[in-house]
């Protein structure tokens, strides 16, 4: 029998493009990042999808955590550093002199590389966000906050008879689903992850990824990691950044198996020297 | 292509290609042995090449557990995982040539009686060689990573499927024409569906080794060519 395939069009379905079907959150265009006469990010034009998690790769020093910061004007917080272009959320530009970054990064929430919980009870890391913005009147209304938080991050069983137990004698995977939560606690939109997993155990890793993939049904989220595997895990669209230019940017399934830069290929297979 | 960083996953994957390359030589030794059987009626050559595809089987099983080995250790990414993914695939193909040659050199020593004439088993010869020809340009085009190559032979596909067509009308004359011949003709009729799934397979290949190169699918069209519309079970 001479073989006879399947047309295309009758294949079984293969993986979606998620990419394809979803709005852009964040638009960023011509970013410049200045660190006093370091030009440390140039020409950054990205497209970060709604409800999807776009992971940031690439080697260290290429500017990947820079540009992460910009997107909640973390970086406004050091004085030698200059942003210039163009970032808008849901078309307003984030530099605006008029927008509050405080207000900002109540939007676009942060987790960070350690596990940095307040020294403070559970209650209290989760409720201090959702106090400061005056997102509840009432302590029951904060009490609710704070369960949903951590309900959503996954953390609820493991912590609910300890409420008033210290955040930080929770073990790092613990500690981290509880940043999570005070993250989620003030609702942002946007969750910014940087390297959110470095250092946790392997488990504690598949609990945080597990917890990823849940809550891009509700937030647009960026990750940078170090880990390609994780990347290729837990995100739906991939840019790769080398010596601070944004080399390539795709669907995560044609980023891993397909690249079309040399340099991205690269690095991906350990081939970078 | 540039080296790995971690020398040693260059080596493992250099040592699979090798492999690959050792299952071609032995693959396309076997089908030019079995028909050189076939042709002269070489029992003590059949025998040998039913033998000898064992080495496939063990190549096989080697190139497989490798790979295995390669994506726990080294999670392979972009080029390197569509290797490892052409390199499992094309070992499999080679296996199932080895396969056809050795049906072919079981009919040999089935067929009672030495070929009246070779006149009826020329058009499987020369077909042999189109598909031997076909086999060795595509482990040429996998050692040469070399993505037209492939596709050339895949594209050349239709002209052993046609010669395939008109040896099964011609040994369907030879029948009708006198019963006598029947046993040797369906003889060489499996011979000859063998040697044309070898081509087939030499195709699967071309389209592994163009994915492998390029990341992209060939699309599906050719033309089929194979008009007897005979369904083959023996070898399914």
């Amino acid at each position: 029998m001479v073989r006879k395939p399947l047309p295309m069009n009758e294949m079984p379905n293969t993986v979606e493009k998620v990419t394809d079907m979803t709005e852009t959150k964040i638009a960023a265009r011509k970013v410049q990042v200045y660190y006093g006469d370091t030009h440390a990010i140039q020409d950054v034009d990205i497209d970060i999808q709604a409800k999807a998690v776009t992971a940031f790769i690439g080697p260290s020093g290429c500017g990947k955590s820079t540009f992460l910061r910009t997107l909640n004007r973390m970086n406004d917080t050091i004085d030698v550093c200059r942003v210039e272009g163009d970032i808008k959320i849901d078309g307003e530009d984030i530099y605006d002199p008029k927008v509050d970054p405080v207000q900002l990064r109540a939007k676009v929430g942060m987790v960070f590389q350690k596990p940095n919980p307040f020294p403070k009870s559970i209650y209290d890391n989760v409720a201090y966000g959702p106090r400061i913005h005056g997102l509840a009147s009432k302590k029951a209304e904060l009490d609710e906050i704070v369960a949903s938080s951590l309900q959503k991050a996954g953390l609820w069983n493991e912590v609910k008879d300890r409420l008033d137990g210290p955040g930080t004698g929770l073990s790092g995977g613990q500690q981290q689903r509880l940043c999570i939560a005070r993250a989620i606690a003030v609702s942002p939109e946007v969750i910014l992850m940087d390297e959110p997993c470095s250092a946790l155990d392997p488990i504690a890793t598949a609990k945080v990824e597990e917890l990823i993939d849940e809550l891009r049904e509700n937030y647009t989220i960026v990750i940078v990691t170090h880990s390609m595997q994780q990347a290729a895990r837990v995100s739906q669209q991939t840019a790769f950044f080398h010596l601070g230019i944004l080399v390539e940017l795709g669907a995560t399934q044609d980023i891993f198996t397909n690249p079309q830069d040399k340099r991205t290929q690269d690095y991906i297979t350990g081939r970078f020297g | 292509m540039t080296e790995h960083t971690v020398s040693s996953y260059d080596e493992e994957l250099t040592t699979i290609a090798g492999r690959i390359a050792e299952m071609g030589g032995v693959a396309e030794e076997l089908v030019s042995d079995a028909v050189s059987a076939l042709m002269r009626r070489d029992l003590v050559l059949a025998d040998q090449t039913i033998a000898k595809d064992v080495k496939l089987d063990e190549l096989l099983l080697d190139i497989e557990m490798r790979n295995v080995q390669v994506i726990a250790r080294r999670q392979p990414m972009g080029q390197d995982l569509r290797e490892i993914m052409a390199a499992g695939r094309i070992a499999n193909d080679l296996e199932r040539v080895g396969d056809m040659a050795k049906n072919v050199a079981k009919r040999v020593i089935a067929m009672d009686e030495g070929l009246k004439s070779s006149t009826l088993a020329i058009g499987v010869e020369h077909m042999t060689e189109l598909a031997l020809a076909q086999l060795k340009a595509v482990l040429d085009a996998y050692t040469r990573r070399d993505a037209d190559a492939a596709k050339l032979v895949r594209d050349r596909d239709s002209e052993v499927d046609a010669i395939y067509t008109s040896i099964f009308r011609e040994l369907l004359t030879y029948m009708m024409e006198d019963p006598r011949n029947i046993t040797q003709c369906a003889h060489l009729l499996f011979c000859a569906k063998n040697i044309e799934r070898i081509g087939d397979h030499a195709t699967n290949i071309a389209e592994n080794v163009y994915y492998m190169v390029t990341g992209d699918r060939l699309t599906d069209d050719r033309p089929r060519m194979d008009e007897t519309g005979v369904a083959d079970k023996e070898n399914a």
